[in-house]
């Protein structure tokens, strides 16, 4: 929707975002009584899952919902930039906003409004140390501290007493921070066993090769054995980052959390997103993780069953990426990007956008896209909508100190 | 006195297992006295001892393991009696299937990382209904190998409970160094608990008798505790060896076996080339036949000691190394070992060893000399030796260039952690799956002590695998670049500092230190 809208008002964003939000957000017809809580309802037979999938290492945003209607897009991201046209084109979301070719079933869903973006997202974190980001984003806080506990597992917290709430579940061999906490949760991994990926191999290597050639010499030969007893046309080996992983833990999870008296709430990490070098365009590396994403929320199309009429997706990034590519066909760590919903539960067919524009002056610190909404309140939203937590309590204990970031409304059917 | 962070390095991981986690403050420690960090270890009495509740003596876990296998061969026994066939593959000691191979190795990099977390809530198993939804969605192939939760035997019960204290040990030691000395000692005079259920029953208990008494004591004392004691006697034959003239010899039509006598000079003491020939080796067999252990009916003495059988003794005077021994029963062996452990050759060939394990593949001459000369001028005093290398200049200017052997590098990563092990088996499926099993070198002369033999392709892979493993399961929680400050403080290189701080996730960055030359290297 109202890529129109946000385009008219990019001159002055600061003062009128308030406005804009409303507009954005405030047009539909959203009738009062899709704001209760929807927890309540379910004598109606409505039994809501969440699912929070987030991608360590950065997300570009400006990659995965490309702005081709912003006439400084495909100058700051240069060769890798999407374009509307030609072979592997991105696809139309609106006559604004493209999605990354590599994610066909994403772009079904929205089709079927049961997805949704929201652009120019970001944690109330602002500086660019993946550790501190994700500790903001699985938090909850607003800055990076030593907590042990994350906000889905406060949220678990707070349902309502008395209602059935199942374990939530942690896919992969640690409980992601989201869902730590006092609330009890089940874990899971794919069986499986993850070996070192690709990325974390070359990362080493590289170090290995400024610091230890004979470390370096065996790894690379260790490496290079490993691919050959493997075979090069084998699938990728199921990994951190790994395509066929994402896939793999999706389907068990959807399993898992499809069963009637399976979790509500599920959480999962996939790894591989730090695109610094040679992070590729339509085709290429990102294209690869992309792809491994939209193939596990197919995953969970399927897997879920009837439940996913009742299901949303939360798909988040610690934060995004430089828009202007690096020297390297790469970007580095940036700010705003996207978060993604899916699932029957949204309601979708949307790009929700206070659109900053890509004007050198629009960047935020002249680099990245300038986030001008608050990740937290399309958690809340989401919350709110499938669980009915209540304002206060998302706004105390589940996100504390955020009775400024209000719960998006109408995120949920 | 002024902060040295090259010396901590030095004194860590060259003489210890690396800096313990937590706020341990073992890098401040060791900066501000490098030397007196690594040897408070050595003042203290009794410290190599092991004694730890439920570790039994030698003697007791060999009536056990008697007990036990008398047992097993009495079922065997019967059941062919009654003609039922036996169970397919049974045997006291349970191999898995050969085509396990795989899984295994994938099992043991799992249960490696599961140990080293022991915190983390999910390593609890599944309870609730949707856990049975898991078990039912998993692909059929990869079955979990064979049951793991199938009640142990007595000799793996016991094998398991001596590794966990020796791992817990390793893991808590102040700086290590002490340990370290052990495992040295204990790999130069190794026995292997494949050779069977004695052996393995053996393992710990071998360590805890003959070498750790000893470790700051006398060469001499050392090398007679351990060929006197039950595990080495089994684990090289002798207690089949038979003198040719002895009554059992004679009676029994069997004979000598030379090869308790061959090790104890090649790789106890003189070394190859120490000049010892093929007649000292035989009469040094003659010598020690009748070296042998009580058996379970305890004819000989309590079973499971160390006895001394006459019947199988070779009679008569023996010449060993130019040397005539002409005394009698068992003393003659004993006068035989005490002579070669003050030979010159095997103060050469311990301070070769010593120095190459600690300070280099090639260690420097000079320092080597120094060391043979202290041990021959101590009459082999252990503690001298270890002192003499810990203050020697040679063993601080070395660069850290050697990397650490598989269980350096597993216990170096438990103690950076902070974790406890608690349960042996996990850290015992990574040991065999980087290739040092246990106390299970493949031969007598113990694992391999140099770069070529742990800085090899397939095993670097497999570390990798392995710290990556162990990261998944506890990066949360931690920051790596604290944990690299406890590491290697400001001796980080900016390389490694920069790969830590720009990991895109805890986990990889944890991997990455684990993998680091500083984590690798000592």
């Amino acid at each position: 929707m109202s890529m129109e809208t946000g385009m008219d008002c990019c001159e002055d964003m600061r003062s009128s975002a308030t406005s804009r939000r409303a507009v954005l957000l405030g047009g539909a017809s959203f009738a009062a009584w899709a704001y209760l809580p929807k927890f309540a309802r379910a004598a109606d037979g409505r039994d809501p899952r969440l699912v929070v999938i987030i991608l360590r290492g950065a997300l570009d945003g400006l990659a995965t919902v490309a702005p081709i209607g912003d006439p400084d897009y495909a100058g700051l991201h240069g060769a890798i930039a999407l374009s509307s046209s030609g072979p592997n084109a991105a696809l139309p979301l609106d006559n604004f906003f493209s999605l990354h070719p590599a994610m066909p079933e994403f772009a079904r869903m929205y089709r079927d409004k049961k997805a949704a973006v929201i652009h120019a997202v970001a944690t109330p974190y602002r500086d660019r140390s993946h550790f501190d980001g994700q500790d903001v984003l699985e938090s909850g806080f607003a800055g990076p501290g030593r907590v042990q506990s994350g906000w889905l597992n406060r949220a678990l917290e707070g349902l309502p007493k008395g209602e059935r709430v199942s374990s939530a579940l942690a896919v992969g061999p640690t409980t992601p921070l989201v869902l730590r906490g006092a609330a009890p949760t089940v874990g899971w991994a794919p069986l499986a066993v993850p070996q070192a990926s690709e990325d974390t191999a070359m990362r080493l290597l590289d170090l290995y090769q400024h610091r230890d050639a004979a470390l370096s010499a065996a790894l690379k030969q260790g490496l290079a054995l490993d691919k050959a007893a493997q075979g090069d046309d084998m699938k990728p080996k199921p990994g951190a980052g790994g395509v066929a992983a994402m896939r793999l833990a999706a389907r068990g999870a959807a399993r898992l959390m499809g069963a009637d008296n399976g979790p509500r709430i599920g959480a999962l990490a996939f790894d591989g997103w730090d695109t610094h070098a040679n992070e590729g365009g339509p085709v290429g590396r990102l294209a690869q993780l992309l792809g491994g994403l939209d193939g596990a929320l197919a995953e969970f199309e399927t897997g879920m069953g009837p439940r996913w009429r009742d299901t949303v997706i939360v798909v988040a990034t610690e934060f995004g990426r430089t828009a202007r590519i690096n020297g390297t066909q790469g970007t580095d760590h940036g700010t705003g990007t996207v978060a993604l919903l899916a699932g029957g539960a949204v309601k979708g067919g949307r790009v929700i956008a206070d659109w900053p524009g890509l004007k050198p002056a629009s960047l935020y610190q002249g680099r990245d896209l300038a986030p001008t909404t608050d990740l937290r309140a399309v958690m809340k939203g989401v919350l709110k909508d499938q669980f009915g937590l209540a304002e206060k309590v998302l706004a105390e204990a589940v996100f504390p100190d955020s009775s400024a970031v209000k719960p998006m409304q109408g995120l949920v059917v | 006195m002024a902060r040295d962070s090259q010396a901590a390095l030095v004194a860590l991981n060259r003489f210890g297992f690396g800096a313990r986690g937590g706020a341990s403050g073992d890098f401040l420690n060791a900066a501000s006295d490098p030397r007196g960090f690594v040897k408070a270890e050595l003042s203290r009495p009794n410290g190599a001892l092991l004694e730890v509740p439920g570790l039994q003596s030698t003697s007791a876990l060999g009536k056990a393991a008697f007990d036990y296998q008398f047992e097993v061969q009495r079922a065997r026994d019967a059941a062919a009696k009654s003609a039922t066939p036996p169970a397919a593959g049974e045997g006291a000691s349970q191999q898995p299937p050969p085509d396990a191979k795989g899984q295994r190795r994938n099992l043991s990099l799992n249960s490696i990382a599961m140990e080293m977390a022991p915190k983390e809530p999910p390593a609890k198993p599944p309870e609730n209904a949707t856990m049975s939804g898991a078990e039912m969605m998993q692909p059929a192939p990869p079955k979990p190998s064979p049951p793991r939760t199938a009640e142990l035997n007595i000799i793996q019960k016991t094998f398991r409970a001596e590794a966990l204290a020796r791992l817990q040990r390793a893991v808590i030691a102040d700086g290590g160094f002490a340990e370290r000395l052990v495992v040295f000692w204990s790999n130069h005079f190794c026995i292997s608990a494949a050779k069977g259920g004695l052996a393995q029953m053996w393992a710990g208990s071998f360590e805890r008798e003959a070498i750790r008494p000893h470790v700051l004591g006398r060469f001499a004392d050392m090398l007679k505790a351990v060929e006197q004691h039950p595990a080495m006697l089994f684990f090289l034959d002798n207690q089949q060896s038979l003198g040719p003239d002895s009554r059992a010899g004679k009676n029994r039509n069997r004979g000598l076996n030379e090869n308790l006598a061959r090790e104890i000079l090649e790789l106890h003491t003189l070394g190859v080339g120490g000049g010892y020939s093929q007649e000292d080796v035989t009469a040094l067999a003659n010598i020690i036949t009748g070296w042998t252990f009580a058996g379970r009916l305890g004819q000989l003495g309590a079973p499971g000691t160390f006895v001394f059988n006459a019947n199988a003794h070779q009679p008569g005077a023996q010449r060993v190394m130019g040397k005539i021994y002409d005394a009698e029963g068992f003393a003659q062996g004993e006068a035989v070992l005490r002579d070669i452990a003050r030979h010159p050759s095997t103060a050469k060939f311990i301070a070769g060893k010593f120095a190459r394990h600690f300070v280099s593949d090639d260690p420097p001459p000079v320092l080597v000399a120094r060391l043979a000369d202290v041990f021959t001028k101590t009459d082999g005093d252990l503690k001298a030796l270890a002192l003499a290398l810990v203050d020697s200049d040679e063993a601080w200017k070395a660069p850290l260039a050697k990397i650490r052997s598989p269980y350096e590098f597993l216990i170096a990563a438990g103690r950076l952690l902070a974790q406890i092990p608690n349960n042996p088996n996990l850290y015992l499926g990574g040991l065999r799956t980087l290739g040092q099993p246990l106390w299970s070198p493949s031969g007598p002369n113990g694992f391999a002590d140099s770069n070529a033999a742990w800085l090899a392709p397939e095993g670097m892979k497999l570390r990798l695998d392995i710290s990556t493993q162990i990261a998944s399961r506890i990066a949360e929680g931690v920051d790596p670049r604290d944990l690299l400050e406890l590491a290697a403080a400001d001796m980080a290189s900016v390389e490694t500092r920069r790969t830590i701080e720009r990991a895109e996730s805890r986990q990889q960055a944890l991997a990455l230190l684990l993998m680091s030359p500083e984590f690798q290297r000592r």
